[in-house]
């Protein structure tokens, strides 16, 4: 059986969650995965809730529908976990990561399933600290790399090099790397 | 017709892909004297040799000669009898007469 | 040698365009191929191709400025979805008449009403008469290669006849994945030049393109067309084995996925016959002969090969991502049943409608239509050919 891992992204409109699947999908391609990451698109509204999903894989991946069951979900914003059912389709141990200043035992009671590998960063924090503006995309992959063997912290760093590299400036560019690596430090596993 | 258009009977095969006519321009061989019910006759006496039917004319029917149109009449194989030449003319010596071809020549 | 890297859809086939390198591109965004357009619009910005882009107000005018400059003797290409390939309807069928080489990108769109902006295939289907070759890719990789045979294919002295080159919306268009990027040196000696048949721009050699064609001889250059296509499969074959000999990826008008003992089999076009494969591998492991047919080539429909395969199958599903409203059944049935009914073969067949308008098909929905098949392999024909899944009653 091939070795497939899912991950669910849930942010909002212009938070970042498009890209950072693709970022996770270029770092988990550079570590010889099979890959494919896409967003669902709704009516493209800056603050709607949007969920974005990556496939990674030792064999070809030749699915076409949204990740139903993912192992891993990383939650870009915690007042999503009001509007949004985050563990949907969750199945024991799959690993569940939010960007919150609360502990992951504030967190847990706000799950509708509870069966999981609860982590918490404070990606909102970090990303103010380090790139002066709420940008918890890219810290969440340092995080992700922490619980995950799909990333690593380089390997994130790489792929954001990679992906934003010829977007920004040099100066906001090394803020992501420490960004990526104060959330791996940081990250709380419950 | 000329063999510079197909042949009435040609078959599908015979076509050339795309369904060009091998030649250009071949729209001289065909002739709309028929399509006429009056025809253009002009007084070249009071024709100022404006060209204004000749610039007008949209079948390329009026002949000209080193800038001059008079005495030389309509290319009546190609002239619908439209009347624009008559119509534009400043001096008002085109008429449209009536048959679509004078009388001398029915 | 191609290097693997991860690709949005779209930036593939931007990035096959680039490195075709085309003469003129005429076209207008619409989503979900605005990337493309976008992406190709600042390769001539950045002065990485030749082209000669030609913004215009519309795609009715975007397909004319194409079937025009290809006249003229230039190689183009062109993108387009949806409504954007409905608006080039009526020009459709002129550049086709005309037998101009065009390759059009069509990312798959859902037509309006009501306005929807994810995948089915009623675009192309809506297109399927108008005389242009139609190549569905399953993923990015299948998009970027199929553009350059597109273009081989189009421009054989053969052949010259445009080609449609489709890509499933969102689902392939805006997915990332790992994409063999073959070298650019490679790729255009694969191609090659293009060699324009009777130019207009070669004055010396005038002819008259489009003239008005009635009763007289209409029917005889229609015919003449029609005999343009099976050259044209044969093409689309020769090209994708040429293609595999250079770059290793061979294709041909279908792909045939544990087919040749198969009992029950559905057949799919674009992004949806990847979920099937996966389907098909878990069933054959709990026993089932089932099997998938994944047509990539639907015009010119291959209809005595696909009868071939289909054969000895006990019953087939039929997947269609769109409608035929007022039909009796969708396209990619009606034309696969009419070549199986043709050639004497009557198995129980049953067309399923699925996926309108960007509704998710998953692997679940493909299991209950082998389901299906399993019922109607011992019950015969179904009463109703057409059956409607991933739809709330």
């Amino acid at each position: 059986m091939a070795k497939l891992t899912e991950v669910r992204w849930h942010g909002r409109g212009g938070q970042g969650a498009k890209t950072a699947s693709y970022v996770l999908a270029i770092a988990s391609a550079e570590q010889g995965w099979e890959v494919q990451a896409f967003p669902e698109y709704g009516a493209e509204r800056r603050g709607a809730p949007m969920r974005s999903y990556v496939r990674i894989s030792d064999a070809p991946i030749r699915l076409r529908c949204a990740v139903q069951h993912p192992q891993i979900v990383i939650v870009l914003d915690d007042s999503l976990l009001k509007s949004e059912n985050v563990t949907d389709g969750l199945e024991e141990g799959a690993v569940v990561i939010v960007n919150t200043s609360e502990s992951p035992e504030e967190v847990r009671g706000k799950l509708d399933y509870q069966d999981v590998k609860l982590c918490t960063v404070d990606a909102t924090a970090i990303s103010l600290d380090t790139i002066g503006r709420n940008i918890p995309n890219t810290p969440m992959l340092g995080a992700l790399a922490k619980v995950s063997d799909v990333v690593t912290v380089e390997g994130a760093q790489e792929a954001v090099r990679k992906q934003l590299g010829t977007h920004l400036r040099p100066e906001v560019l090394e803020a992501n790397m420490q960004a990526i690596s104060r959330a791996y430090e940081e990250v709380q596993v419950a | 017709m000329s063999d510079r258009v197909y042949a009435k009977d040609a078959g599908w095969k015979d076509m050339v892909a795309g369904g060009y006519i091998p030649q250009a321009g071949n729209a001289e061989e065909y002739s709309v004297a028929g399509w006429r019910i009056v025809h253009p006759v002009r007084d070249d006496d009071a024709c100022i040799d404006c060209l204004f039917c000749w610039v007008y004319c949209p079948d390329n029917a009026v002949y000209v000669e080193n800038e001059s149109v008079i005495g030389l009449g309509f290319d009546l194989e190609h002239c619908k009898g439209c009347g624009i030449c008559a119509a534009v003319c400043p001096k008002d010596c085109i008429k449209m007469e009536e048959g679509s071809m004078p009388a001398e020549d029915e | 040698m191609g290097v693997r890297q991860p690709l949005e859809g779209n930036n593939a086939v931007a990035e096959a365009m680039r490195q075709i390198n085309p003469d003129v591109v005429a076209a207008y965004p619409i989503t979900p191929s605005t990337e493309i357009v976008q992406t190709f619009a600042k390769f001539v910005a950045d002065g990485l191709v030749d082209t000669n882009f030609v913004a215009v107000e519309s795609e009715h005018s975007a397909m004319s400025a194409c079937t025009a400059a290809a006249a003229a003797g230039g190689r183009v290409m062109n993108v387009t979805s949806a409504n954007g390939l409905a608006l080039m309807w009526e020009i459709l069928y002129i550049t086709a008449s005309l037998r101009q080489p065009v390759v059009l990108t069509v990312v798959n769109r859902a037509l309006s009403g009501n306005i929807n902006i994810h995948c089915d295939h009623s675009d192309a289907m809506g297109a399927r008469d108008a005389g242009w070759l139609q190549l569905f890719g399953e993923d990015a990789q299948e998009a970027y290669d199929n553009l350059f045979q597109a273009v081989a294919i189009a421009e054989r002295e053969d052949v010259r006849l445009p080609v449609m080159s489709c890509l499933d919306g969102f689902l392939v268009s805006h997915s990332y994945e790992l994409v063999e990027v073959e070298d650019d040196d490679a790729l255009r000696d694969w191609v090659g030049p293009y060699k324009p048949r009777m130019p207009l721009l070669d004055i010396n050699n005038p002819y008259t393109m489009g003239p008005l064609d009635l009763w007289d001889y209409y029917i005889e250059h229609k015919r003449s067309q029609w005999d343009a296509y099976p050259d044209a499969k044969q093409a689309v074959i020769e090209e994708g084995q040429r293609f595999g000999e250079t770059f290793g990826r061979s294709y041909g008008l279908m792909e045939c996925v544990e087919l040749d003992d198969a009992e029950l089999v559905v057949m799919a076009m674009g992004s949806t016959a990847g979920t099937c494969k996966d389907v098909v591998a878990d069933l054959r492991e709990q026993g089932v002969k089932a099997g998938l047919l994944k047509l990539r080539c639907f015009r010119p429909f291959p209809a005595p090969e696909i009868v071939e395969v289909l054969k000895g199958a006990k019953a087939l599903a039929v997947l269609d991502r769109a409608a035929s409203f007022g039909a009796a059944t969708a396209p990619l049935f009606s034309e696969t049943v009419s070549a199986l009914y043709s050639h004497g073969v009557h198995a129980p067949a049953l067309n399923i409608i699925y996926g309108l308008g960007g509704r998710e098909i998953r692997p679940e929905d493909i299991v209950g239509v082998f389901d299906d098949l399993k019922a109607i392999a011992k019950s015969g024909q179904p009463s109703d050919p057409v059956k409607w899944i991933g739809v709330r009653e």
